[in-house]
């Protein structure tokens, strides 16, 4: 299957691990993956934060890189959120008529990686290899938005040597929420040091998640606590293989 | 009144507040879930209550004018009210008019709304609060917390203190050895309360819900003190919400099932009081209802934001929100908290205020507002709607360093070139910031973020970068 990879662009300038580890997990499944190098963004942060306008551009874009692919994978619950709920609205804003057609057309056609794996490869065994004691939070966007359910959850457990430990209130949003994170920052960090002592509590050494954004978030309080545990995006959980020094 | 995020910081340093709350909310959020489970057709309950509001909204004249006609016809008076300026000075006359100089109070939030108590006072009237929790507020000269638990933020002990403070400065006072223990102090307001109720002529009250073709208002509440007010004093003023109307009586069957599973997490509330008009010999000889729009029709006139309308004040959405949580309600700045707050009050105040504008920023749009909501108000949707309407009006100038760093992101990210060399001048930055793969300061406004958390450096190697070296010239 030919597939289109939307690396999103926090996952291309700061966590490039995650994308590439979508093309190496996606390509030992059979897939012929692209990067279509015209894509940048999602928009997501400028409509969330009111800047409707300017996020017009980003989704021309988005339906411009990926028009012609009939699958669009992202690493990301929150950017295929985005698309799937989001670009629409913001396109009408515009006025542009086409654009409105060409972005409800596309929509369907991006997946979040659980998604992907799980409902149109058809697998839940991608033959990885992780031995490690990890935890997994489920993110909003891909909780909520997208109603991903168990799909990382049954990925995660066919994950051979992987020691997966449920995390206490899972479900708390971790306090991230874009801008939200610099404009609320007080209630932001309270919510993420309530998220990471919970990771804490579980005893892992890994976190993992289906957003870098999350993980940036979470992970960025663990770091200052010194707290020795790694926060690693399911992407590349699910690439590892026993071959890799993990 | 400060705006949100420093409100809110005050709040998040408040231990016991923090404790209190969390406590709280999760004991109802418990509750809830489990009462919620039990029907199979909760989700097509939600969409029939979502899909009577959505209705009834659309054709508000109509229903009004029903709603009129019929309380007419059953001896009751209606006033109109356009704003909370009106609403108070039809009440105060209505009181006045009695000749009596105080007033018992159903909870009301449309009364909280328009500070009828304050204007109730200015006018030499004493209005006494009959909920336990809101009796609480009142007494502690303080603000309400929550919509339906007005005193979350406090603990018995608290309310202890208060109680044996205040009780005797107003009525019937606590008891000298008043413990904290709930019944005790359930007993303390009941002999505080029961002289009022008995002695007042006028009661004030609002409405969970209005019924247009039998003119009948609909008083939803768990301690009995509501049914007290309606039905011992001889005048009723009922002030509501024009967002309140429901078409029929058989409407109701809807949101009785709906309202008390969200709110207090009960099967059904221990007390339904309905009244229509006024009955000869039987509860109060004079009643009025005051129809109170304050902001309502503009919020109607927004084709999103108007779902807002739908709410029915269930606090639902307050239980569940993780900003909630740790703030409590104080920092919203706004009779309405939390998430149905923060969409509901800069569309009945407008968006002029600092507080009104940082409403909508709020919430880490989680989502779990909406998976509650029983009327499925899309509050994130309705959030970002708002904040989009916030930058419009206000941020014109572009001034501040959030509106420069927006407008740089939406110019780098609108095309891959220039993300491309963004990418390539990070990457080169890399070196000045050291082997760790984190940062621990950034300059302002991005030093909100390392105050507290470490910031990842930017990567080695773009992904793009990754990709043209190791697959370049394969495709595209």
């Amino acid at each position: 299957m030919r597939v289109a990879l939307f690396a999103t662009c926090l996952g291309d300038t700061v966590f490039p691990e995650a994308p590439k580890a979508t093309v190496r997990l996606l390509e030992r499944l059979g897939c012929e993956v692209e990067f279509p190098a015209a894509q940048t963004c999602c928009g997501q942060m400028h409509t969330n934060t009111g800047y409707r306008r300017q996020a017009v551009s980003s989704v021309r874009t988005f339906v411009d890189a990926f028009a012609d692919y009939d699958a669009v994978v992202a690493p990301s619950g929150s950017c295929v959120g985005s698309v799937r709920h989001q670009h629409a609205a913001v396109a009408d804003s515009s006025g542009d008529s086409r654009l409105s057609r060409a972005v409800r057309g596309l929509a369907p056609r991006v997946h979040e990686l659980s998604e992907f794996l799980v409902s149109v490869l058809g697998t839940t065994d991608v033959g990885a290899y992780f031995p490690h004691r990890v935890t997994y939070h489920p993110t909003c966007h891909s909780a909520r938005l997208l109603r991903v359910g168990d799909r990382p959850l049954r990925l995660l457990r066919e994950v051979r040597a992987l020691d997966l430990v449920e995390l206490p209130q899972a479900e708390q949003c971790c306090g991230f929420g874009g801008t939200f994170a610099l404009k609320n920052p007080d209630v932001s960090v309270a919510m993420g040091a309530d998220k990471a002592r919970h990771v804490r509590e579980t005893g892992a050494e890994v976190l993992c998640a289906g957003d870098s954004s999350c993980l940036m978030h979470i992970g960025g309080l663990l770091s200052r606590q010194r707290s020795g545990i790694r926060v690693v995006h399911l992407a590349e959980i699910l690439a590892s293989t026993e071959g890799d020094r993990a | 009144m400060p705006p949100f995020p420093e409100a809110a910081k005050r709040a998040v340093d408040d231990s016991q507040l923090r404790h209190n709350l969390a406590g709280a909310t999760a004991t109802i959020r418990r509750k809830r879930a489990s009462v919620v489970g039990e029907l199979d057709d909760w989700a097509e309950l939600r969409e029939a209550g979502a899909a009577i509001k959505a209705h009834t909204l659309s054709h508000l004249d109509t229903y009004l004018e029903r709603f009129e006609a019929a309380v007419t016809a059953a001896g009751g008076v209606v006033h109109w009210a356009r704003d909370a300026e009106e609403a108070n000075r039809i009440v105060v006359d209505l009181v006045r008019a009695t000749g009596e100089r105080e007033v018992v109070k159903v909870k009301s939030m449309a009364t909280q709304e328009i500070e009828l108590n304050e204007a109730l006072a200015d006018a030499g009237i004493s209005a006494w609060e009959t909920d336990l929790a809101e009796l609480i507020v009142q007494l502690g000269h303080d603000a309400p917390s929550h919509i339906l638990v007005p005193a979350i933020h406090r603990n018995r002990a608290e309310v202890r203190e208060i109680f044996r403070r205040e009780m005797g400065a107003v009525g019937v006072p606590a008891p000298d050895d008043l413990t904290d223990e709930p019944a005790r102090l359930a007993d303390a307001a009941r002999r505080h309360l029961r002289e009022k109720f008995l002695r007042a002529k006028v009661a004030v009250s609002g409405a969970n819900f209005a019924v247009a073709d039998t003119g009948t208002l609909v008083v939803v509440e768990s301690e009995g003190n509501g049914r007290m007010c309606l039905t011992l004093p001889e005048t009723l003023i009922s002030v509501v919400g024009i967002e309140k109307l429901v078409p029929s009586w058989r409407d109701l069957e809807v949101f009785l099932q709906l309202l008390p599973r969200s709110s207090t997490g009960e099967r059904m509330n221990p007390y339904t009081s309905t009244w229509t008009g006024v009955t000869p010999g039987d509860g109060p000889q004079s009643f009025h209802v005051v129809l109170l729009d304050n902001g309502r029709t503009n919020a109607l006139a927004d084709e999103v934001g108007r779902q807002a309308l739908r709410c029915i004040r269930c606090s639902a959405c307050l239980n569940v929100c993780p900003v909630y949580e740790r703030t409590g309600g104080h920092a919203y700045g706004s009779v309405y908290p939390g998430p149905i707050g923060a969409v509901l009050a800069p569309q009945l105040r407008g968006t002029a205020s600092p507080v009104d504008q940082a409403l909508p920023y709020a919430s880490s749009l989680c989502g779990a507002c909406y998976d509650v909501c029983p009327v499925a108000i899309d509050i994130p949707d309705l959030l970002v709607h708002l904040r989009t309407r916030v930058v419009e009006e206000h941020h014109g100038a572009r001034s501040r360093p959030l509106d420069l760093l927006m407008g740089l992101a939406g110019w780098v990210l609108g095309d891959a070139r220039r993300l491309a060399a963004v990418q390539r001048v990070a990457s080169w930055s890399r070196r000045f910031i050291g082997r760790r793969g984190s940062i621990g300061r950034l300059p302002a406004p991005l030093s909100r973020w390392t105050d507290a958390r470490d910031a990842p450096a930017p990567a080695r190697e773009s992904f793009r970068a990754w990709w043209e070296r190791t697959r370049g010239g394969k495709q595209s």
